[in-house]
């Protein structure tokens, strides 16, 4: 899930990396391979796309089409595509899972910002006994596998009744989430000036209004990258909603997964669905790569 | 393994005291006379702290002693869970599944996110190559799962992975399959069965037309490209016709090449020699004519060896039990190469250009600037991709569970998975359930301490 490293992030890496600046003699050497270069990244970038172009194609083609022959026929017969799936997944029980997926990310997201930003900024400029120590733990808890809390959560829940329940899935992303923000904006929290807390203090103003009105909104980008990072997180998961979300309270990932037993009949649905759950994930992605890849940087990622 | 992990950084600060001394900007606190109480702080730390409590520590303490207790949770078994993970087969192969997980995974994503890394600095259109490895990361891996379960399919007419390889053995192989074919029998037939092959009954010799009647083949495998059959005539090389010795609607002679009957194109024809090796080879053109060429003269025996009649190249069976674990190790690869390289990416960005170029001018070779200078700068950077990823295969549970289909699944197993599935997947044994969970936990233990120990380092 995550490696604890400080949070030196290059402000300028990550997928705008420039061109380096080379000498002569390597310059040469370069013309010579760089053809072969090209063809070799042509090739790996092809690698990389089609397979997530053929759930696409599929996911528009007719089970029968599907059964009879190879997506890349869709070059030579693009009548073939259709809509129809998408359709029909829609007008299926489909569009609730959506929207518990929905109900389940986005409190999670919006909690796990709140709660951790406020533990983040204990951490980083408050003075209380314990304090280093407590740090660490979090520290240790990053890559605490989930696994481990399974069974005594679903034990609780029962007692609690909130078993398969949307709250209790989320309680439990929460959880599971704060960890990893906590280590992120704490290290980022700190690198706020001094001078700022301590003008607000001298001030009078209340921590609650320092944390409101100063570091949170200076923490803006290191929140935007948990944010997005939660987001995607939770949206993706599979095991927690396969053991606390119910029938009623499934997610996208638990509803397709139980339409896997049939791979071949059910391919229609599972190839649309697929491509319906990835599709806010990309934008996503696409939207805000650069806080993505920031939040990768600075935390080694979940 | 921890320490070898933990090596190539800064060397550990004599004196631990991390007290009074006025650290760089970590210890700001030291700073401030204003800070809140205590109780101020608590109030920060109390939602964090009790969700963390309730849902991470408190499982943790229950599931060391729900481990110790059997399926029903009231007999304690003492370690007898730990013990069936260590002795019972099925959670044999799940371990040495989970082995083959760590030991081969980071390896390989380490050295793509190394050679993209590198690589991408060659090309333009680096940044839409970035986009493109590093946009699985953004995708489910239930998703993925669903992607590489079409990926897979074992039909080369719709699994691109088998399409590809009977592409690239078609290409290579001339060899035609002809599935259930067999030679003309009867004693009028020049050629018979011999083991799965068809030889010629007589040695024969150099300057006649070899006749080879074949029977059996069935019109689906047989090629579109198929010229009827012609008998090579004159030259005294050895040379014949393999064909099928059947006329579409009736009529026709056997043994006996007629007007309408077609060669077999893509035949593999051996000439074996009086001492029983094979002294030439050759392939079947479109009318189903071969000719050795440069064969010393003599009597030889042709032979059609048995690769002829078995069936075309269809691939691999990639969801099958033996090649499921590398088959899932492929699709993990494709998420997560695109997290390695742009980590490493960032790490080549960072180092200082002027070593690179100083070794060059003193006319180091590009490849020893890439292992004498490049790949120890980046060693950093290269433990962190390379730990988060062992962290994250010993983790491993979505890929397995979607890809692997169900009857395949025991060979597929990872410990993850079996936890789940023992203790909720319809095992029902929380018992060995929480051992396996306390199983994980451990594995995970070095690099738990291991990111604490960097941590205190750089932030003494």
């Amino acid at each position: 899930m995550t490696t604890a490293t400080a949070p030196a992030a290059p402000p300028a890496s990550g997928l705008h990396a420039g061109t380096p600046r080379r000498g002569l003699a390597s310059r040469i050497v370069d013309r010579v391979g760089s053809g072969a270069i090209q063809v070799i990244m042509v090739l790996l970038g092809l690698f990389w796309l089609v397979p997530t172009l053929g759930l696409l194609v599929v996911s528009m083609r007719s089970v029968e089409v599907n059964n009879a022959e190879g997506w890349w026929t869709v070059f030579t017969k693009p009548a073939e595509l259709t809509l129809q799936n998408y359709a029909n997944l829609l007008s299926s029980g489909f569009t609730a899972s959506f929207w518990n997926t929905v109900a389940i990310t986005v409190p999670t997201t919006i909690l796990v910002i709140g709660i951790a930003a406020m533990a983040a900024y204990a951490f980083a400029w408050m003075d209380f006994p314990g304090r280093d120590t407590l740090f660490l733990v979090v520290i240790g808890l990053l890559i605490v596998p989930i696994q481990i809390a399974l069974i005594p959560i679903a034990s609780l829940y029962g007692n609690l009744q909130i078993f398969g329940t949307i709250p209790g899935v989320v309680l439990f992303h929460v959880a599971f989430g704060l960890p990893f923000a906590i280590f992120l904006l704490r290290n980022f929290f700190v690198g706020i000036p001094s001078s700022l807390l301590e003008a607000a203090r001298m001030d009078g103003a209340s921590e609650w209004k320092i944390f409101a009105t100063v570091v949170f909104p200076l923490g803006k980008p290191a929140i935007a990258s948990l944010g997005i990072f939660q987001f995607l997180w939770v949206w993706n998961d599979m095991l927690i909603a396969l053991v606390f979300a119910d029938a009623g309270n499934q997610p996208m990932t638990k509803a397709l997964q139980s339409q896997m037993r049939q791979f071949g009949s059910n391919v229609d649905i599972l190839s649309s669905g697929a491509f319906l759950s990835l599709i806010i994930p990309l934008i996503l992605f696409f939207a805000f790569q650069r806080y993505f890849v920031q939040g990768m940087m600075a935390g080694s990622v979940k | 393994m921890t320490e070898r992990l933990d090596g190539p950084v800064a060397p550990r600060e004599g004196s631990d005291s991390r007290g009074d001394s006025p650290g760089p900007a970590d210890t700001p606190h030291k700073k401030l006379r204003l800070g809140p109480s205590p109780a101020v702080a608590l109030a920060f730390l109390l939602p964090a702290a009790l969700l963390l409590g309730v849902w991470v520590v408190y499982p943790i303490v229950f599931s060391i002693f729900r481990s110790l207790f059997d399926a029903a949770g009231t007999g304690f078994v003492g370690l007898g869970n730990y013990v069936t993970i260590f002795t019972d087969g099925g959670m044999l192969t799940t371990i040495r599944n989970n082995l083959i997980w760590v030991v081969v995974a980071p390896i390989v994503i380490t050295t793509l996110g190394l050679i993209f890394a590198v690589l991408t600095e060659r090309i333009r259109w680096a940044t839409a190559f970035k986009l493109i490895v590093f946009m699985p990361m953004a995708v489910s891996l239930m998703a993925a799962g669903v992607i590489f379960r079409l990926v897979y399919d074992e039909d080369p007419d719709k699994g691109v992975a088998n399409a590809v390889l009977t592409t690239i053995n078609d290409t290579f192989s001339s060899s035609q399959g002809y599935p259930e074919a067999r030679a003309r029998e009867g004693d009028q037939s020049p050629v018979a069965a011999q083991g799965g092959a068809v030889v010629t009954k007589q040695p024969v010799q150099t300057g006649r037309p070899v006749l080879i009647p074949i029977v059996g083949v069935k019109p689906a495998v047989m090629p579109a490209d198929a010229q009827p059959a012609k008998t090579p005539q004159g030259g005294d090389e050895l040379a014949g016709t393999v064909w099928f010795d059947f006329t579409p609607g009736g009529g026709g002679q056997s043994n006996a090449v007629d007007a309408t009957e077609k060669g077999l194109p893509g035949m593999t024809v051996e000439a074996v020699g009086s001492d029983g090796q094979v002294a030439a080879t050759a392939t079947t053109a479109d009318d189903g004519s071969f000719r050795f060429e440069g064969l010393a003269a003599g009597s030889y025996v042709v032979r059609l060896p048995q690769s002829n009649f078995e069936a075309a190249y269809n691939g691999l069976t990639w969801l099958g039990p033996t090649l499921i674990t590398p088959a899932i190790i492929g699709a993990f690869v494709w998420v997560w190469a695109g997290f390695a390289m742009v980590l490493i990416a960032a790490g080549l960005a960072a180092i200082p250009r002027d070593a690179l170029e100083a070794a060059r001018i003193d006319g180091a070779t590009e490849w020893q600037v890439f292992r004498k200078i490049t790949v120890p700068l980046l060693s950093p950077v290269l433990l962190v991709v390379f730990v988060t990823m062992i962290i994250n295969t010993l983790k491993v549970f979505d890929l397995v569970f979607i890809i692997a289909p169900s009857s395949v699944q025991p060979e597929a197993n990872v410990v993850a998975l079996e936890m789940w599935r023992v203790s909720f997947g319809g095992g029902n044994n929380q018992g060995l359930g929480s051992a396996l969970a306390i199983f994980l936990l451990i594995l995970v233990l070095p690099f738990m301490i291991m990111n604490i120990r960097r941590f205190r380092r750089e932030n003494a």
